[in-house]
């Protein structure tokens, strides 16, 4: 691993004695499951940056697999939406996004090389800020949105808001409680159990999971980002698991609740109503994008340009991405190890798959953080 | 892009709050926050928006994560620039 901000330094938590008694109650109940693997996933790119950075999978027992699953928005916006958007901003469109998409490579390259070619790209913060930039021009000012449904809400919120004239939206949203399906009904997936993502789960409510639950038969946990919230998480977890008793248990009550946020939904949905699509490398997704709906028109980049992504698909992908395991490593069925290019033709400066270009992608974190680090040294330091 | 931000608002201006994320001052839209917000109050904020009004008594336990990310951020902690990009997602304080 390149670089070891996660060393035991690092492996600091505000009370190392709750932190030790949490692994300690894991391994024991990981051990009472009694079965010589436990996989469980989360889906939260969140997650795993609090799980590498703090050096927590030292802290899990061996037979605890902890498994990233699509948690990265930026990761799973598929490439026909990546091309989408780097054909509007080629036709002459002023396009802004979030800073992470810019490098993420679509068939014929990154919004980035368009911008190195003359196109008008910005990246910005939020999508207010790409209204603002309407708001100070007479150019047609595209925001290319993505992010799951806690950002798809502040979408919702500045179209409702009445953004100017010459401001749309082309929307790349995604909705994680259908993909949980998916990976779930996976062909040989070995996930147990799911750990949800606390503030995604802010807005939707720990009920969302409840007809999963039912139609499953596996537990999840609505957990925080705390490295004690995810250690309480994961033993809760766990113990579901060995008790064999499946159901929704929301351990981040100071942030969600069981209806989650009511006024939040209400915009979402009045705004975008879900459609099937494909997440970039895992599947098509029933339900799975956010898209605007018909009465917003108007705001619809889709609607309101003739955008030719085919006049970008006389290129071939470059050779290199066909060896890219981004899918399997989205959907939880390999680790970035696995992958011949991690860490060598794939780097953050030179990425060849989505995984490595985003800060909540399993490469990059892996990359940054150390993905295995050496247990028992990391797992001392916590005495310190 | 999954993770909100805590802070502690200091006046409210219709449907926006001046909010302080550790001594720096940022606005944020109050569009999306189910419940009424009031001076004193602590929320938790993600791409410049209120998305919820966090329990006095448990506004402590939110904040320490991001104050112990901020305080020993070191080269390339993915985790604080996405702390750090929320802070920027939300606009200057004009007051």
């Amino acid at each position: 691993m390149s670089t070891a901000v996660s060393d035991a330094s690092q492996l600091k938590f505000r009370d190392p004695l709750a932190a030790r008694a949490l692994a300690g109650a894991i391994e024991r109940v990981t051990r009472e499951i009694g079965r010589e693997r436990v996989s469980v996933m989360h889906v939260c790119g969140s997650h795993e940056q609090a799980i590498a950075r703090f050096g927590l999978r030292a802290a899990f027992p061996p037979a605890l697999d902890v498994i990233m699953g699509p948690g990265c928005p930026v990761c799973i916006t598929d490439v026909p939406e990546v091309d989408e958007g780097v054909a509007l901003a080629r036709q002459g469109v002023r396009v802004a996004t979030y800073g992470d998409m810019l490098r993420v490579p679509g068939s014929a390259g990154s919004l980035a090389d368009a911008r190195a070619a003359g196109a008008r790209v910005d990246a910005v913060y939020s999508v207010s800020q790409a209204a603002e930039l309407a708001r100070r021009s007479d150019e047609e000012v595209v925001f290319f949105a993505t992010g799951f449904e806690t950002t798809a809400v502040a979408t919702a919120a500045e179209i409702l808001h009445g953004p100017p004239r010459n401001f749309s939206v082309l929307s790349a949203h995604k909705y994680i409680p259908p993909v949980m399906e998916i990976v779930a009904e996976m062909p040989g997936s070995r996930v147990e159990g799911f750990l949800a993502a606390g503030h995604a789960a802010t807005i939707t409510g720990s009920s969302v999971f409840e007809s999963f639950v039912e139609r499953h038969r596996l537990p999840v946990v609505v957990a925080g980002f705390e490295p004690l919230d995810i250690l309480a998480g994961l033993l809760r977890l766990v113990e579901l698991i060995r008790d064999r008793t499946p159901r929704v248990e929301n351990l981040y009550p100071r942030c969600v609740t069981r209806e989650g946020n009511l006024a939040a939904q209400e915009q979402l949905w009045k705004v975008f109503r879900p459609l099937g699509g494909r997440w970039r490398g895992i599947a098509h997704v029933p339900n799975g994008n956010l898209r605007l709906r018909d009465e917003w028109a108007h705001v619809d980049a889709r609607r309101r340009f003739d955008i030719d992504v085919k006049a970008l698909w006389d290129f071939a992908p470059p050779a290199l991405v066909q060896q890219c395991i981004c899918g399997e490593i989205m959907s939880g069925r390999e680790s970035p190890s696995a992958c011949r290019l991690f860490g060598k033709e794939c780097q953050p400066e030179t990425p060849v798959g989505a995984c490595m270009v985003s800060s909540e992608g399993t490469c990059r974190i892996w990359h940054q953080y150390g993905g295995h680090p050496d247990l028992g040294r990391l797992w001392a330091g916590a005495d310190r | 892009m999954c993770l909100g931000v805590p802070g502690k608002v200091i006046a409210v201006d219709g449907s926006m709050a001046t909010v302080d994320f550790w001594g720096l001052r940022k606005q944020v839209r109050l569009d999306v926050v189910d419940v009424p917000v009031a001076p004193g109050d602590y929320v938790l904020n993600h791409v410049g928006f209120a998305i919820r009004r966090i329990p006095a008594s448990e506004a402590e336990d939110t904040l320490a994560l991001y104050a112990e990310l901020l305080a020993k951020e070191g080269p390339g902690d993915l985790m604080a620039q996405d702390v750090r990009g929320e802070l920027d997602a939300a606009s200057r304080s004009r007051g």
